[in-house]
């Protein structure tokens, strides 16, 4: 694998501009100060309670994610490009869903396969038809975002469902500002904590008709035990909404209302963090105990919006990923700003020869995975491991997808022996209302902690960073 | 506010309460038992505090004596006893990260720290008294900081009155369970089976509702078995008695009522229960006989527990 591209460091010695403000302030810090700082981050982090939940690990419910004090820092110019790429993107996401969902021009125009979206099991036939406000779908977004040079910026993966981590964006920042109010002083830093007041009216200005002038937000959350609990109680409060569990809720008529110790009041809009399969037990999974029995023919009566839609999945799925080139041209009639990942899908016999033929060079991905969980990294895994996977990938080629293994762009990060560069991505989010799309300049820097390591997913030992955009 | 929210906080403060009550009567049992046989005369105390705790049954289910070590244990630390001080932290905290959004930082920070501080003592566990000592302590301390930064911060809302609702019922279900075990010591003079051997148990019952003092200011007289009766369950200067907890649980129902603009069962059966305690004098209830009131009035008071939950809470 080549030598990746670190974002401050040019080979030869010379820094990248935005990191040389930092370089200065490195060399005045003495390490010592610096182990301080992280200390005592951490023990802000364990007092407010910023926690996640890693799933099948009975050894501690509750962890901390490793927060990295060293900023991740872009210029203003990097960030304008990549901003208007995100734009663009999302918008392009919008509208595929709503085709889906209504004419299916891009499926006549064979430009995606039928058989990807109809036997898709994340596509949501209830979705046919129906109308959802000024057609928006995808109202929080988070791209993932990687770099291999100075130039371009590749999107990774789309989450169009629930991203999260945007709590982690605002909490790095608070803490950063309060541990090093000198080096903030040093750097014209735009600041990110608008992010709350923009989803609310994002949220508010996508209400039902039926709402009243002052439409009710509440945020749908599937309980104490979820990995992201933390983030949503977090949001509530900064939104000023109601945390509600789908006990809390009950549908009358077509009308969602919560419970409240003054009996009914009407909800209009929900930003839930409640996957599809789990809203409504009468439409979806009926095991389900978190979801609102009826909420979808409530959903179908127009009475209320949730955010993001039911059936955006069909729009991340890693098997469409590898379309939204054509899928960006198509709806836009523009040349995508932000580059895709080369794709091979391995459900194409050509390419599937290519991929089996390249294990051991290849990030091989789980079409429906997410965080990290169920994937080959080809250069890391060991020959047996190899080995189960492709009979894995031959059983069901169509269940996967291989990429190159990207060389991440690196940032210097704290390590037990000093400052090293460390593999990084970011998460910006991207807010969709009905008038405008929003991104607060930055978002979540994962860094993968462990030397070498690819795998940014907290869930796998990555951690988190500040990120700086400068204003210039 | 969302039902859940207020049945959160409403058992948030009885958890709290709850352990700091624990705390209280571990405590105070220590004291007693380590007097000499001859003052204490045969009873057990530690299963008094087992009876007053309401834990008695289950204890026996896993235990064959009640020793000190196995009940401070079961009372501590069990994971399997659902009010032991652990479970009740355990619980306290996993209500306040539902309702984070209705607590204040300080509150927050109050049970997340108590939190983070008994795993580690758990994990250590308590080998000496010294040790023992020091947990009961941060345990009340806790309750204190807890019950401190919510009078300080809270808004003056529905969510700072459910929670003070948990906090009057729990306080008055415990003062009331005391009561309960230890009644046969507080009958007058005449009445009296015990000798002067039950000096010891009054200062214990006194002590484990952190009234020794007040009592002393507030009769100037020695110690008299009807006198702490009549300061735990009519005397509404002292905040455990039962008369104080209801005349708090009145007024939050009240200014409930009020927000809310009306009234319901459960503002008419606590005025219901603060008026008997208001009108009786303790001749009448020794008369009718103090266990018969006092089982009455724990029954009444888990039946208001039923009213709010039902009008408020569900």
């Amino acid at each position: 694998m080549a030598v990746a591209f670190d974002e401050m460091n040019i080979p030869g010695g010379d820094l990248r501009p935005a990191y040389q403000e930092l370089a200065r302030w490195l060399k005045e810090t003495p390490p010592e100060a610096l182990e301080y700082r992280r200390q005592e981050a951490e023990l802000l982090f364990r007092r407010i309670g910023i926690t996640f939940a890693v799933y099948g690990d009975s050894e501690s419910t509750e962890r901390l994610i490793p927060f990295d004090v060293i900023p991740r820092i872009m210029s203003g110019k990097e960030w304008a490009l990549l901003e208007k790429g995100l734009k663009q993107r999302v918008r392009a996401l919008n509208m595929f869903l709503r085709d889906i969902y209504h004419g299916r021009d891009i499926l006549r125009a064979e430009i995606v396969p039928d058989d990807l979206i109809f036997q898709n099991p994340v596509f949501r036939p209830e979705m046919n038809g129906q109308q959802v406000p000024h057609d928006v779908y995808v109202h929080i977004a988070g791209i993932d975002i990687v770099r291999v040079d100075a130039e371009d910026f590749i999107v990774l993966e789309d989450n169009a469902r629930t991203p999260s981590g945007v709590s982690y964006m605002l909490e790095n920042r608070e803490i950063m500002m309060r541990l090093f109010p000198d080096l903030f002083a040093r750097h014209r830093v735009a600041p990110v904590e608008r992010y709350p007041d923009e989803l609310l009216s994002a949220l508010r200005s996508v209400a039902p008709q039926s709402a009243s002038g002052e439409p009710t937000v509440a945020l749908l959350t599937p309980g104490v035990y979820n990995s992201a609990y933390y983030e949503h109680s977090f949001l509530a409060d900064k939104l000023g909404i109601e945390l509600v569990e789908g006990r809390d809720l009950i549908v009358k008529n077509n009308e969602v209302f919560m419970r409240t110790t003054e009996g009914v009041k009407r909800v209009d809009v929900i930003y839930r963090r409640v996957d599809d399969d789990y809203l409504d037990p009468l439409t979806f999974r009926p095991d389900s105990a978190l979801g609102v029995p009826g909420l979808m023919s409530a959903y179908a009566a127009g009475n209320i919006t949730l955010a993001n839609a039911v059936g955006t999945g069909i729009a991340d799925d890693k098997a469409i990923y590898s379309y939204m080139p054509d899928i960006v041209k198509f709806y836009l009639g523009e040349e995508p700003i932000l580059k895709n990942v080369q794709t091979w899908r391995c459900r194409e016999p050509k390419d599937l020869a290519y991929v089996l033929d390249n294990l051991s060079e290849l990030v091989v991905k789980e079409v429906h995975g997410s965080g990290g969980y169920g994937m080959l990294i080809g250069p890391a895994a060991t020959k047996a491991t190899i080995e189960a996977f492709r009979e894995k990938l031959k059983r069901e080629p169509e269940g996967f997808i291989a990429q190159p293994t990207l060389a991440l762009s690196t940032c210097p990060t704290c390590t037990a022996s000093g400052l090293a560069p460390r593999h990084v991505d970011l998460r910006p989010f991207v807010l969709t209302g009905s008038k405008s799309t929003t991104i607060v300049p930055g978002g979540l820097t994962r860094v993968a902690l462990k030397e070498g390591s690819l795998v940014v997913n907290s869930s796998q030992g990555g951690g988190t960073k500040d990120t700086w955009i400068l204003d210039e | 506010m969302l039902s859940r929210t207020a049945e959160n906080l409403y058992w948030l403060a009885r958890y709290v309460e709850r352990a700091e009550y624990l705390a209280r009567t571990i405590d105070a049992t220590l004291r007693v038992t380590a007097l000499p046989a001859a003052y204490i005369g045969k009873t057990n105390e530690w299963d008094s505090a087992l009876l007053t705790a309401g834990v008695a049954a289950s204890f026996y289910q896993q235990y064959e004596e009640a020793n000190e070590h196995n009940v401070v244990d079961y009372l501590s630390f069990s994971a399997d006893n659902p009010s032991s001080i652990r479970n009740c932290i355990e619980a306290a905290r996993l209500n306040s990260r539902s309702v984070r959004t209705a607590l204040t930082s300080e509150m927050w920070d109050t049970i997340n720290s108590a939190w983070i501080e008994l795993q580690e003592v758990w994990s250590r566990g308590t080998s000496t008294r010294e040790d023992l000592a020091k947990f009961l302590r941060f345990v009340q301390e806790t309750s204190l900081r807890f019950d401190g930064s919510a009078y300080r911060t809270m808004l003056r809302n529905d969510a700072y009155w459910f929670s003070r609702m948990g906090l009057h019922l729990e306080r008055a279900d415990n003062t009331a369970r005391i009561l309960d075990v230890k009644y046969h010591v507080l009958l007058p003079e005449e009445e009296h089976v015990g000798g002067p051997l039950d000096f010891y148990q009054w200062t214990s019952i006194l002590r484990s509702v952190s009234a020794l003092t007040a009592y002393h200011w507030v009769y100037r007289e020695t110690l008299k078995p009807w006198l702490i009766a009549d300061l735990l369950i009519l005397n509404d200067s002292l905040p455990r008695s039962l008369a104080s907890c209801y005349g708090n649980l009145v007024r939050n129902l009240d200014q409930i009522g009020v927000a809310y603009g009306r009234q319901g069962p459960a503002q008419r059966h606590a005025r219901g229960i603060r008026n008997r305690l208001e009108h009786s004098n303790m001749n009448d209830i020794f008369q009718h006989g103090v266990h018969e009131f006092i089982q009455e009035f724990i029954l009444d008071n888990s039946r208001l527990g039923e009213i709010i939950t039902k009008q408020y809470l569900i």
